[in-house]
C-alpha cells in the first residue's frame, strides 16, 4: 500500500509529527469553517453592516445590537414559543421514549424488527417530514384532520392545526414528538440494557415488589441515559429550523416563530446582518451556557 | 417445568408481560408508521384522488405524481394538442387528457444528482479526517487534548442559521456561494466533530498492544496505522459513515440558505413542487418518496450498527 519512498519519509516521523499531522487538517477545517466565521460574526454584530448593502460604510455600534435585543418585547416573545416548544417535546418525547424503551426491554418475540420499524421517523428529512406533514393537517383533505374527526366527531374542516393560533404551537410538538421519540427510546434502551441482571436477581431474593424494583433500581440506574438523552433533544429542538420553517413557517402572526426563524427573517429576509449577528452570538452563548450548567448536573447524577 | 424456568434467570418477564409490551409496542409502530405510509399511497394517487374527502384508502393507481415530479408542463388549447402526433410516451398521455403537453424535464433529477454528489462528497472527507483525528487523539498525548475535542463537540451547538450568515458573506467573497464544493465543505465542518467522537470510542477499543506488536515486527507507526488499525475499525468507519451520510442527505438550512441553483440539493427543492393552484400533492409525495426510500433501505439494512452513532458515542457499555 505504503510506497517504499513515502514509508521512509513517515518513517521517520515523530509520534509527536505524526499526531499533528493526523489532527491539523480537521482543525484547520473547523478553523476555517466554524471558528473565522465564529469571529467574523462577533465583530459584525458590533456593526451596522447589512449583506444586501456592502458598500454603505461600516459603523461601529459597540453593544447597541445587544442591548436592543434584550429588551425587544418580540425577542422575548420568540423565546417564550422556543421554550414552550423545547420543553414540550421533551417532555413527551421522554416519557413516550422512556416507555417504550421499557417495554422493548421486556424482549417480545420479533422486538427487533419492531424497534427498527419505529427508527424511521427520526432518520428522515426534518424539512420532508414538515413538509409533508403540512398535508397531513390540511383541515379539508388531510388525514390528520380526518382521524381526530373520526374519534371526536368535530367536523374535519372546524379546526385549522397550523393555521390557528392556540393549535400551532402544539402542531409543531406533534410533529417532532413522531420524529424525534426513536431517538429518547434508542438512548434510554441502551441505558436499560446496562443494568446487570444481578441487581434484580438481589431484589427478587428479597422480595422487592415490581413496583419497588422500577422505582429504586431502573429508574435511578437508568436516570444518568435519560438525561443524555433530554440534553441532546433539548440542544437540539433550541436550533430548531427546518421542520418548523416549512410547515407553518413561524406563523399564524408570530404565533410558532421560535428563535431561529426570528434569526433567519432577520437576517435573510430584512438582512439586518449586523442585528441577527448579535442575535446568533446570544443564542449561541445561551445554549452553551444552559448546556454546560446541565452536563454538570450530569456529572453528579453520574458520580452518584 | 421447574427444568425450564430454573434455566432462565429469575428476572426474565413472564409471558403475560411479554406479550402485553409486544402488543403495545406493535400498536405504537403501527400509528407512527401511518404518516408515511400514507406519503407513499400518496404518490400514487391522480390529484383528483389525494385531496378527495374522505381521504380515499382504495384508489385506482396513477403514475400522475412521478410524471409531474419529473417534467413540466404547459397547458394547450384542444386544437393545438389534436394537431400534435401522437404521445411521446406515459407521461405525455397522461398529460394530454388534462390538455397539456410535456415541456421538458424538471428540475427533480439535477437537484438528486447534487444531494448525491454533496452526500457522498462530504460523508468521504468527514470520515477521512475523522479517522486521522480520532486515531491522532485516541493513541498520542496532544496538548490540551480535552479541550479540543471539546472545542470539536462544542461547533455542533451552534443554531445553522447562526452559522450561514457569516459563510455566506464568506462563500460570497471567495466564490463558493451556490456551488457543490462550497456545501460539501460545510457539511464535511459539521460532520467531523460527529465522526471524529464517534471514531475515537471506536479506535479507544482496539487494544494498543496490536500495533506495538506490528511494530517491534518492524512496521513503522504510520504502517501499523494502515495495515492494523484500519481492519480493525471497519465497523465503526461504516457506522460514522451512515451518520454523516444521513446527515448530509436531509440537511435543509444550509441547503435552502446558501444555494438557489447550481448546487441546490432536493430538501430546499421538493417544497416548492407546486402545481396549478397550489401543491401539486402527488408530485410532492412522489418527490419525497423517491427521496426517503434510500434512507429507509439503509435503515433496515443497517440497524446492528445505527445505535452506537445515534447514541453520538456518549452511551458506551
Amino acid at each position: 500500500m505504503v510506497r517504499p519512498g513515502v514509508a521512509r519519509r513517515i518513517r521517520g516521523l515523530s509520534d509527536r509529527a505524526l499526531a499533528w499531522l493526523f489532527i491539523t487538517p480537521t482543525i484547520v477545517l473547523l478553523l476555517a469553517i466554524n471558528i473565522f466565521p465564529l469571529l467574523w460574526t462577533i465583530y459584525l454584530s458590533f456593526t451596522n453592516y447589512r449583506a444586501n448593502r456592502a458598500n454603505v460604510p461600516m459603523i461601529w455600534l459597540g453593544a447597541d445590537w445587544y442591548q436592543s435585543i434584550l429588551t425587544d418585547p418580540d425577542i422575548w416573545a420568540a423565546m417564550q414559543v422556543t421554550a414552550h416548544f423545547v420543553i414540550w417535546t421533551v417532555v413527551i418525547e421522554t416519557v413516550l421514549g422512556f416507555g417504550l424503551a421499557y417495554l422493548i426491554d421486556k424482549k417480545f418475540r420479533g422486538h427487533g424488527m419492531w424497534t427498527t420499524i419505529i427508527l424511521l421517523p427520526m432518520m428522515l428529512s426534518p424539512a420532508v417530514v414538515g413538509n409533508f406533514w403540512t398535508f397531513l393537517y390540511q383541515p379539508q383533505i388531510g388525514l390528520f384532520n380526518y382521524v381526530v374527526a373520526f374519534f371526536t366527531g368535530r367536523p374535519a374542516s372546524s379546526f385549522q392545526m397550523l393555521g390557528d393560533v392556540t393549535l400551532s404551537p402544539w402542531a409543531i410538538v406533534i410533529v417532532d414528538a413522531w420524529m424525534w421519540t426513536p431517538y429518547v427510546m434508542l438512548i434510554c434502551l441502551a441505558g436499560l440494557r446496562s443494568i446487570p441482571d444481578y441487581i434484580y436477581e438481589a431484589a427478587e431474593v428479597d422480595r422487592a415488589s415490581k413496583w419497588r424494583q422500577f422505582w429504586s433500581i431502573t429508574l435511578p440506574m437508568a436516570l444518568p441515559f435519560i438525561m443524555l438523552a433530554v440534553l441532546f433533544r433539548g440542544i437540539e429542538n433550541f436550533k430548531m429550523f427546518d421542520m418548523v420553517n416549512l410547515l407553518t413557517g413561524g406563523g399564524p402572526g408570530s404565533t410558532t416563530e421560535v428563535a431561529s426563524i426570528t434569526l433567519k427573517r432577520a437576517a435573510f429576509e430584512s438582512w439586518r446582518t449586523g442585528y441577527s449577528s448579535a442575535f446568533a452570538i446570544i443564542l449561541f452563548v445561551t445554549v452553551f451556557g444552559l448546556a454546560n450548567i446541565y452536563v454538570k448536573a450530569l456529572n453528579k447524577v453520574k458520580s452518584r | 417445568m421447574t427444568s425450564a424456568t430454573t434455566a432462565h434467570s429469575v428476572v426474565e418477564p413472564s409471558a403475560t408481560t411479554r406479550r402485553f409490551a409486544g402488543s403495545l409496542v406493535v400498536l405504537y409502530a403501527i400509528i407512527t408508521m401511518i404518516p408515511l405510509v400514507w406519503i407513499m399511497l400518496t404518490a400514487f394517487k391522480s390529484p383528483d384522488d389525494a385531496i378527495s374527502y374522505p381521504p380515499k384508502v382504495m384508489f385506482k393507481p396513477s403514475l400522475e405524481g412521478f410524471c409531474n415530479l419529473f417534467t413540466t408542463r404547459s397547458r394547450q388549447t384542444p386544437e393545438f394538442i389534436r394537431s400534435l402526433g401522437p404521445p411521446q410516451g406515459l407521461c405525455d398521455s397522461i398529460a394530454r387528457e388534462r390538455n397539456m403537453v410535456v415541456a421538458g424535464p424538471s428540475n427533480y433529477v439535477p437537484r438528486f444528482v447534487n444531494s448525491l454528489i454533496i452526500a457522498f462528497g462530504s460523508t468521504v472527507l468527514a470520515v477521512a479526517l475523522g479517522t486521522l483525528s480520532a486515531y491522532g487523539f485516541s493513541r498520542f498525548r496532544v496538548p490540551l487534548k480535552d479541550d479540543l475535542l471539546f472545542f470539536i463537540l462544542s461547533t455542533r451547538m451552534m443554531p445553522p442559521i447562526a452559522v450561514a450568515i457569516p459563510i455566506y458573506l464568506m462563500y460570497r467573497t471567495i466564490g463558493l456561494s451556490d456551488t457543490r464544493l462550497g456545501m460539501i465543505l460545510l457539511y464535511t465542518s459539521v460532520n467531523v466533530s460527529l465522526a471524529v467522537w464517534l471514531l475515537k470510542g471506536f479506535i479507544d477499543e482496539i487494544p494498543r498492544e496490536y500495533e506495538e506488536a506490528a511494530m517491534i515486527d518492524g512496521y513503522t507507526r504510520f504502517q501499523a496505522f494502515v495495515k492494523v488499525v484500519l481492519p480493525q475499525a471497519t465497523t465503526g468507519i461504516a457506522a460514522t459513515a451512515i451518520f454523516c451520510l444521513i446527515f448530509a442527505w436531509n440537511e435543509y438550512a444550509f441547503a435552502v440558505l446558501l444555494t438557489s441553483g447550481n448546487a441546490q440539493t432536493a430538501p430546499p427543492f421538493i417544497p416548492i413542487i407546486i402545481g396549478e393552484g397550489g401543491q401539486d400533492w402527488p408530485a410532492v409525495a412522489a418527490g419525497t418518496t423517491l427521496f426517503l426510500v434510500p434512507i429507509v433501505v439503509f435503515t433496515v439494512l443497517l440497524r446492528k450498527h445505527l445505535l452506537r452513532g445515534i447514541t453520538f458515542g456518549a452511551v458506551r457499555k
